[in-house]
């Protein structure tokens, strides 16, 4: 079965103030898929996610989502259309309890029943525990199930995460992995996310996208990322 | 006099200081603590609120009506400000002291040009009661009620409502509540809006006790800084303990010593906080709790 395109990018430079980071991206993902994009540090990752949410305005080329092009809109027209962002450092709102964090990631669905609530809390049953508590105040693996809950409560149709293992303490780690198969299964919501922890990749991406120096280089099947010796050597590109 | 009529002439001495320090920080600590933005029109702002309540009053509106209308009115004009001004100065905070200045100066000038230097105000409502022998005016207390209603209605908002929570999650990771969909600009837009608003309520429910004069928000902008630079970022932890302790000093030294050496003690208590306490009481607290 060939899927129909959620997500494309033509030529897609970006960066910091005059300093071209992304050098022309060039990618496609379909919809229900989880892809990892993978390389070194420093090549652009976590930059091509954030021209992809819209918190880095795009310099040239396209962003298509769902065929319309997006990357003249702000970020928050963006999450509107559908697209969720976790950041690396996951960004809670640390001064607000968890549940207020979920209300926050909610709002755009404009009514929200307990049901939603519930849907996150039986995903990640450590935030219901938690839920009257300060996001400030829990782990970085509890923060990123907050970060990642706070997203995927107003299901959208894709996620972006940037590195979801960092910092994170390897049980936990396979939680996450699992967490992420398991409504990606559900719900049919596809996946992008950024990452160097190799455990994490092979068990959560079907396919991955490497990237190095501003621009995809190479893609890898999903029966090739058993094969850790060729994962790495992109790695070391 | 008996003791629980000096008892009640503290306590009305404290309460009036404490709704005067709250109402004149109140507006200023949303704008600072919410925005980061440093607010010198904000006397403007008040003398807004208390111009508008008493032409709407000499035009026949209630008391209690025309001072919403001020607070209206100047929450308005801040929408409009921060709309044209303050907007394209986020990336460049010290920028917004200086241009929130020329509009204080704009105002008050504008406001003499075209109105005059004093206004004829309306008389202070609800006369005085008798109490141990020492005559007091009730509409002080509606001004105490006036501060505590606001503290409460301002938590209310911020933590119950939707607006208040989206608010709340903006002020706090600005770029990751604009990734979930929040419109942050219409959010910052509102905030200054409900801050010069509060401002503007501020000089309506004062405007009966003072003399019109298109300078009179500077009356209000020692108290407001002083508080607000007590308090720190936070308006529940920060205003409200800060105008209580506050309210204390002034109360007190102003009741033994006069107004003056009231404002001497507001000067000296800032200036052992900002050496003690340099984020001020809600950094204070935030930093215990975190």
């Amino acid at each position: 079965m060939r899927r129909e395109v959620i997500l494309t990018t033509r030529d897609l430079k970006a960066g910091y103030g005059g300093k071209p980071v992304l050098q022309g991206v060039d990618f496609t993902v379909r919809h229900g898929e989880i892809v990892a994009v993978i390389g070194r540090n420093g090549v652009g990752k976590s930059t091509l996610m954030k021209a992809l949410i819209g918190l880095l305005p795009t310099n040239s080329g396209s962003i298509l989502f769902n065929d319309a092009p997006i990357e003249a809109l702000p970020a928050s027209k963006r999450a509107r259309l559908g697209i969720g962002y976790v950041p690396q450092g996951r960004d809670v709102f640390p001064r607000m309890t968890v549940e207020e964090n979920l209300k926050v990631g909610v709002q755009i669905r404009g009514t929200a029943g307990p049901e939603d609530f519930e849907r996150i809390y039986t995903a990640f049953p450590i935030l219901k525990e938690r839920r009257t508590q300060r996001a400030g105040t829990l782990s970085g693996g509890q923060q990123q199930q907050l970060a990642i809950g706070r997203v995927m409560i107003s299901s959208p149709a894709l996620v972006l995460l940037d590195e979801p293992s960092e910092g994170i303490q390897p049980s936990i780690v396979q939680d996450i992995s699992r967490t992420i198969r398991a409504m990606n299964e559900a719900t049919g919501v596809t996946i992008v996310f950024v990452e160097q922890n190799l455990d994490m990749i092979r068990a959560t991406a079907q396919r991955c996208y490497v990237m190095d120096k501003g621009r995809i280089v190479a893609e890898i099947a999903a029966h090739d990322l058993d094969d850790r010796d060729a994962v790495r050597r992109y790695l070391a590109v | 006099m008996d003791a629980l009529g000096a008892i009640f002439a503290s306590l009305y001495q404290f309460g009036d200081a404490f709704a005067f320090l709250v109402l004149s920080a109140c507006g200023l600590a949303i704008i600072f603590g919410m925005m980061g933005v440093i607010n010198l029109a904000h006397g403007e702002f008040i003398m807004c609120g208390a111009y508008v309540t008493v032409m709407a009053n000499r035009a026949g509106l209630p008391l209690p009506v025309a001072v919403l209308a001020g607070a209206v009115v100047a929450g308005a004009i801040g929408v409009l400000v921060e709309r044209l001004v303050i907007r394209h100065l986020y990336a460049r905070p010290l920028d917004t002291i200086v241009a929130t200045w020329g509009i204080s100066l704009i105002a008050t000038q504008g406001t003499l040009i075209v109105l005059g230097s004093t206004m004829t105000g309306v008389g202070t409502p609800l006369g005085s009661f008798e109490l141990a022998g020492n005559s007091y005016s009730t509409y002080r207390l509606v001004l105490m009620g006036s501060a505590v209603a606001v503290l409460v209605l301002l938590y209310l908002f911020f933590n119950k409502t939707r607006f208040g929570v989206l608010a709340r999650a903006t002020i706090q990771v600005p770029h990751m509540a604009e990734a979930l969909g929040v419109d942050t600009r219409l959010i910052y837009a509102m905030t200054f809006g409900i801050g010069a608003g509060l401002a503007g309520l501020t000089g309506g429910l004062y405007a009966p006790t003072m003399t019109m004069v298109p300078t009179m928000g500077t009356t209000f902008i020692m108290e407001a800084f002083v508080t607000v630079v007590v308090g720190g970022a936070d308006v529940f932890l920060g205003t409200a303990p800060a105008a209580a302790a506050l309210a204390i000093v002034k109360a007190s030294l102003t009741s033994w010593y006069g107004q003056l050496f009231g404002q001497i003690g507001l000067l000296i208590a800032v200036i052992l906080v900002i050496r003690l306490l340099p984020r001020g009481v809600s950094g204070f607290l935030l930093r215990e709790r975190a």
